[in-house]
């Protein structure tokens, strides 16, 4: 699904450059729950506007479903985000003032779908998040928990192959990340892809790999059986920093 | 290219956010609104300086004497001289150019006290002796009876026309002035017509109601004026310009009068075609003008619309992130806000078109209202053509065009991971 091949990136600010991928393999297979982590600059974030085709990497190879992706036009880059990948984001990022199912809705609207037919699709979803009374609500109006589930709805309205979550809990309460959680863990279920950038590790618990990122390099890859293991080292890194 | 969904967003765009479209499509509004006020004014202005001179032949010219300015051939300079008339039949054998010649003389003017008794009325009138001729180049129509003809000429006939303001101050109300006796100068003429001037162009000064017009031979016999002409005009044949006629005339009338040739004071002419000419360039220029001034605000209004565009993308930075995030192609980013921004520029502007042009036309009413058969008013019909319309409104939509393509652009070339960092 997702290969990555000794990707780097460096942001030139200026004369100064920021070398922040240094070198990054990884492999992620259809149907993968997997969340990325390391401390604040090793990364993570970057990693993840690459995977989405929001921003471009400078030398390595990046092959998604099959096909490289690598210094794509504008409209073949937005294309293939609206076809395969979904985003949801920390701030939620939704369009203040749209209303719920128009939020929702909105990734169709570029996909060229009647207003009817993808307004329609919109309260499926949003039935699917559970926040069907609240369609007609702006953004404002809705807790964070609410923003983020909408949103959510809208990242999976494309039917894309990957989900890709920035700090989708970083804005929310332990109670609110829970339930986002979860929905998540369902979305996974029907055979979606998820990818998660978080620094909770209880958040990264719950996924099935964990992409431990120091430096601009991959630090390790630890699978769901060995995360017992890992929180005591992750728990001892905290106190060492 | 209409598509429904696009108005929809458009719309639903604008609707959330009113006190921003509101101020954007203002200084549009404004800049159309302008250039359609300053626009009718000045057409109105034309209409009403050119209502009082279209109907004059602008093929004439108009020659009076003046003193002469040069010693010559024995005569000192402040010599005075008059035109005769043997001036007259000189030119009419000898000068082939010539269309209509009409000699006048002045008699007695409205200044020099009551110069016309009926009964126990008295008034103070201009009075002319003039050629029927005169009728065709500074027309007159007449409003009872007839005009002077050429058998009143033959017959040196005592019969006057009379203008509006004579009728009203010489005649009971209701009373027929066609067929009654005025005296003028201690002489009694029969009134045949009453008369009213097309122009308000004053060829001998006084105003045209106020006007006595009698036969030529008729005053020149009456009041001992011998074979003296005061003035005369003329026009010239179709495709011959008044203005070599006039210096023709002027150097044939010198030679005739013993008069130094670079005399310039002696003849006085006027030629209308010159003064036809300068009006028409004072009106073009009225008009460039306000195109200049108009298009010079309109611009600014739509430099206006680009600037709160600019503040608009900047403003909407994160919001066009997103959409480029969930699938939206750069192409459809700039549509989107170069429709957003024509439909704004089209909308103000027509709004503009459409209140301009309502209040020049209530300006029209209230100046219609109030001008009765007031000869004065020189502000007439305030309007603006439809080409004028048209080509504002493609104006407005190309610069609406422009307006927002440039901000964007600027949208467009921010990337969208940026895009969504910017809080």
């Amino acid at each position: 699904m997702i290969s990555i091949n000794n990707v780097h990136k460096s942001y030139v600010t200026g004369h100064n450059s920021l070398h922040v991928l240094k070198g990054i393999d990884l492999d992620i297979e259809q149907g993968e729950f997997v969340s990325i982590m390391g401390s604040s600059g090793s990364g993570k974030s970057t990693l993840l506007n690459i995977l989405g085709i929001l921003d471009n990497y400078d030398e390595g190879s990046y092959y998604l479903n099959g096909s490289l992706v690598k210094d794509m036009s504008e409209k073949k880059a937005a294309q293939l985000r609206n076809e395969l990948v979904g985003f949801v984001f920390q701030s939620f990022n939704l369009i203040s003032f749209k209303n719920a199912m128009e939020n929702v809705a909105l990734p169709l609207y570029y996909q060229g779908v009647p207003r009817k037919k993808r307004n329609k699709i919109a309260m499926e979803y949003l039935e699917k998040v559970g926040l069907l009374e609240w369609a007609t609500h702006l953004p404002s109006e809705m807790s964070g928990g609410q923003k983020q589930r909408v949103a959510i709805a809208r990242s999976l309205i494309s039917q894309p192959k990957i989900i890709l979550a920035d700090e989708p809990t970083g804005a929310l309460d332990t109670s609110t990340s829970y339930e986002v959680m979860e929905i998540l863990k369902e979305i996974n279920k029907d055979g979606i892809t998820i990818i998660l950038v978080t620094h909770e590790h209880d958040i990264a618990a719950m996924t099935q790999k964990i992409v431990h990122l120091k430096d601009g390099g991959i630090d390790q890859i630890i699978m769901n059986g060995d995360l017992k293991q890992f929180k005591s080292q992750y728990a001892k890194q905290l106190e060492t920093a | 290219m209409f598509d429904l969904d696009l108005w929809k967003e458009i719309l639903s765009a604008l609707k959330k956010n009113r006190m921003r479209s509101f101020m954007t499509a203002f200084g549009v509004f404004w800049g159309i609104f302008m250039l359609i006020i300053m626009s009718g004014a000045g057409k109105a202005l034309e209409n009403g300086v050119m209502d009082g001179i279209r109907a004059f032949a602008s093929n004439s010219a108009f020659f009076w004497t003046e003193r002469t300015s040069v010693p010559y051939k024995g005569f000192q300079r402040g010599r005075r001289w008059i035109y005769s008339n043997t001036d007259i039949e000189y030119i009419k054998a000898n000068v082939s150019d010539i269309e209509y010649l009409s000699p006048r003389l002045f008699g007695p003017n409205a200044n020099s006290g009551d110069n016309t008794i009926r009964g126990k009325k008295t008034g103070s009138f201009n009075i002319y002796g003039d050629y029927p001729e005169f009728f065709k180049i500074d027309p007159w129509t007449p409003l009872q009876g007839r005009l002077i003809n050429e058998i009143d000429i033959m017959h040196s006939r005592k019969v006057v026309n009379i203008g509006e303001r004579v009728v009203e101050v010489m005649f009971d109300e209701g009373e027929d002035p066609i067929g009654q006796y005025l005296k003028i100068n201690g002489v009694y003429f029969q009134v045949v017509g009453v008369i009213k001037g097309e122009t308000r162009v004053n060829i001998g000064g006084g105003r045209k109601p106020e006007t006595i017009i009698m036969p030529f031979t008729t005053m020149q016999k009456t009041y001992n004026f011998g074979d003296d002409v005061h003035f005369f005009s003329v026009t010239s044949k179709p495709g011959v310009p008044v203005s070599s006629l006039e210096t023709r005339l002027k150097e044939l009338l010198k030679k005739r009068h013993n008069i130094a040739p670079d005399d310039l004071q002696a003849v006085g002419s006027f030629n209308i075609e010159v003064e036809w000419k300068k009006y028409m360039g004072l009106f073009n220029g009225i008009q460039i003008l306000t195109w200049i001034v108009g298009i010079g605000t309109l611009m600014a209004g739509v430099i206006g619309v680009s600037n709160i565009m600019l503040v608009i993308i900047k403003e909407r930075t994160q919001e066009i992130g997103i959409q480029r995030a969930i699938g939206a192609t750069p192409g459809k980013v700039i549509l989107h806000i170069v429709a957003e921004s024509v439909f704004l520029t089209v909308i103000a502007g027509y709004i503009g078109l459409a209140l301009g042009v309502g209040i020049l036309e209530l300006l029209n009413m209230a100046l219609e209202a109030n001008a009765g058969n007031a000869d004065d008013i020189f502000f007439r019909q305030p309007e603006v053509s439809f080409q004028m319309a048209v080509g504002a409104l493609s104006v407005l939509v190309i610069s609406g065009i422009f307006a927002g393509l440039i901000p964007a652009r600027r949208a467009v070339s921010i990337k969208p991971i940026d895009a969504l960092r910017d809080e």
